[in-house]
């Protein structure tokens, strides 16, 4: 087995870890790491489909490795949209006070 | 065979995420994460991605960290029921049955694998640049890249729009509240000039090593927060008209060469011969304006303080 | 010589290493925050500084080098301001 395959591997075992923690825990905050892990697992399966495809003197293939970049940007993203949203969620239903 | 060093990093990504998952402190998890994402940068660069490896290190694990430290902070913690045995055997069992087929599928990808190496070589030399993930990102698919910083600008107005009414154009909740600590302005004063030089050797480089914008604008994004954080710089307000022209000048650059590109090339995004490079160069200074802007904003949050006009 | 450079640059890295690992059992076996701190200071100064200082001679260019260096100098800097705020804060929260 190479390391590339256990890269593989690594990245099918996060997916099912995160996978495991979005759906056991029931505080959103936890939920969203646990969908991040998820997330990391899914690009590292196209990070070794990249590198298992070098050919033409590069050391990988880099299309998988550009959808990859904007896959991290586009989930950080969403990352912050929903912990965004967690905070009001937990603010919601209280008197609105002024922060400051 | 197997090298000893990548089955360490592998057997210490999958513990840390395996602890993320079940830990019961929901702030040492988050500072976890944070580690766990530069362990991911490890296992980047072993697959030979250094572009993935930084975006990852910065992105996945300094914003991404730093925005959940914060929410982790302010949340105000509310009891839920945990879940049963019963329920956790299933799930995981669930789980188990996902890894395994995603298991399979890695252990029977098709050898020689498919690749579209060759494809992007063919033409990297009209590109004039020396990084191929670059020319993927500016120029074979930069559809990709433009609709990235839309989503990216999306999210923006989602946060924003989640802020009170009557706070709109306001700035964002003050990092803390007094006199912040005087190490605090130290690291402030003395990491942005490094911080500064660091992002612009990116930006350049990216042409023809690994690097590129989106790991310069991190660094700025970072180096800005850093100096909110220690109170030598106000929150930037929302609403302000350089901040906002800042957010608004890639995406406006970027579309105004696409569709510059249609009568001089042929198509929308196509670069007119020998013009590839300088054009990529000016995308690129556009949008790390935006995506520093869209960073610290996103890491900030919505307006709750009262506009200043 | 490439061979005594190379039992240097074991040393080095064994002995930063070392030190690594005093300052991981410092941090799970203290007692409190502030005796935390100071058994990871080891870590970040002087396990860092030998695992560096071991690097050097595997370097190809004097440039390279003076990165390595510029490393620890960077992280000397984090980790002190760190480890002040975190001090304080641990003051402040018995």
């Amino acid at each position: 087995m190479s390391t590339v395959t256990l890269f593989g591997l690594c990245g099918a075992g996060l997916v099912g870890i995160g996978l495991y923690g979005l759906i056991i825990h029931p505080e959103p905050l936890r939920k969203l790491l646990a969908f991040n892990i998820l997330g990391g697992g899914v690009f590292l399966l196209l990070g070794v489909i990249a590198r298992r495809a070098a050919a033409a003197g590069f050391d990988g293939d880099p299309v998988p490795q550009a959808i990859v970049i904007t896959g991290i940007v586009v989930a950080f993203s969403a990352t912050a949209l929903a912990a965004t949203l967690l905070l009001k969620l937990s603010d919601a239903g209280k008197p609105d006070g002024d922060a400051s | 065979m197997i090298d000893a060093f990548a089955l360490l990093l592998t057997i210490l990504v999958l513990v840390t995420a395996g602890w993320i998952a079940v830990a019961r402190d929901t702030r040492a998890v988050v500072f976890g994460f944070i580690g766990y994402g530069l362990l991911l940068s490890l296992v980047w660069v072993l697959l030979s991605s250094v572009d993935v490896a930084l975006t990852e290190a910065a992105i996945g694990g300094g914003a991404t960290g730093i925005l959940l430290l914060r929410v982790a902070a302010r949340l105000k913690v509310e009891p839920h029921p945990a879940p049963g045995r019963a329920m956790r055997i299933s799930v995981g069992v669930l789980c188990a049955i996902v890894t395994a087929a995603l298991a399979a599928i890695v252990l029977t990808l098709p050898d020689p694998a498919p690749s579209l190496a060759p494809l992007t070589a063919e033409h990297l030399a009209s590109t004039e640049l020396g990084n191929p993930v670059t020319a993927v990102l500016l120029a074979y698919r930069a559809l990709d890249t433009l609709l990235e910083i839309f989503v990216l600008l999306l999210a923006l107005i989602g946060v924003w729009s989640l802020g009170a009414d009557r706070y709109w154009g306001g700035a964002p909740a003050e990092w803390n509240t007094g006199m912040p600590a005087p190490a605090l302005a130290f690291l402030a004063r003395i990491l942005p000039p490094f911080g500064i030089v660091f992002a612009a050797y990116l930006f350049w480089v990216g042409a023809d090593e690994p690097g590129g914008k989106f790991q310069a604008s991190t660094i700025l994004a970072a180096m800005w927060l850093l100096v909110v954080m220690a109170g030598i710089l106000p929150m930037p307000q929302t609403g302000g008209r350089r901040i906002r022209a800042a957010l608004a000048i890639g995406p406006v650059v970027f579309i105004a060469i696409g569709f510059a590109g249609i009568p001089m090339a042929g198509g929308f995004l196509a670069y007119p011969e020998g013009f590839a490079k300088p054009l990529i160069i000016l995308i690129e200074a556009a949008l790390a304006f935006s995506i520093v802007a869209a960073l610290t904003l996103l890491v900030a949050g919505p307006a709750e303080q009262a506009p200043r006009s | 010589m490439s061979l005594g450079l190379n039992i240097f640059t074991v040393l080095m890295v064994s002995a930063g290493a070392f030190f690594f690992l005093a300052g991981t059992v410092g941090l799970l076996r203290f007692p409190d925050p502030l005796t935390r701190l100071h058994a990871l200071t080891k870590a970040d100064n002087l396990g860092l500084g030998l695992v560096i200082l071991g690097l050097l001679p595997q370097t190809v260019s004097l440039l390279g080098g003076l990165k390595l260096v510029l490393v620890w100098v960077l992280v000397q800097i984090g980790s002190s301001a760190a480890s002040q705020l975190l001090a304080r804060l641990a003051l402040r929260r018995p």
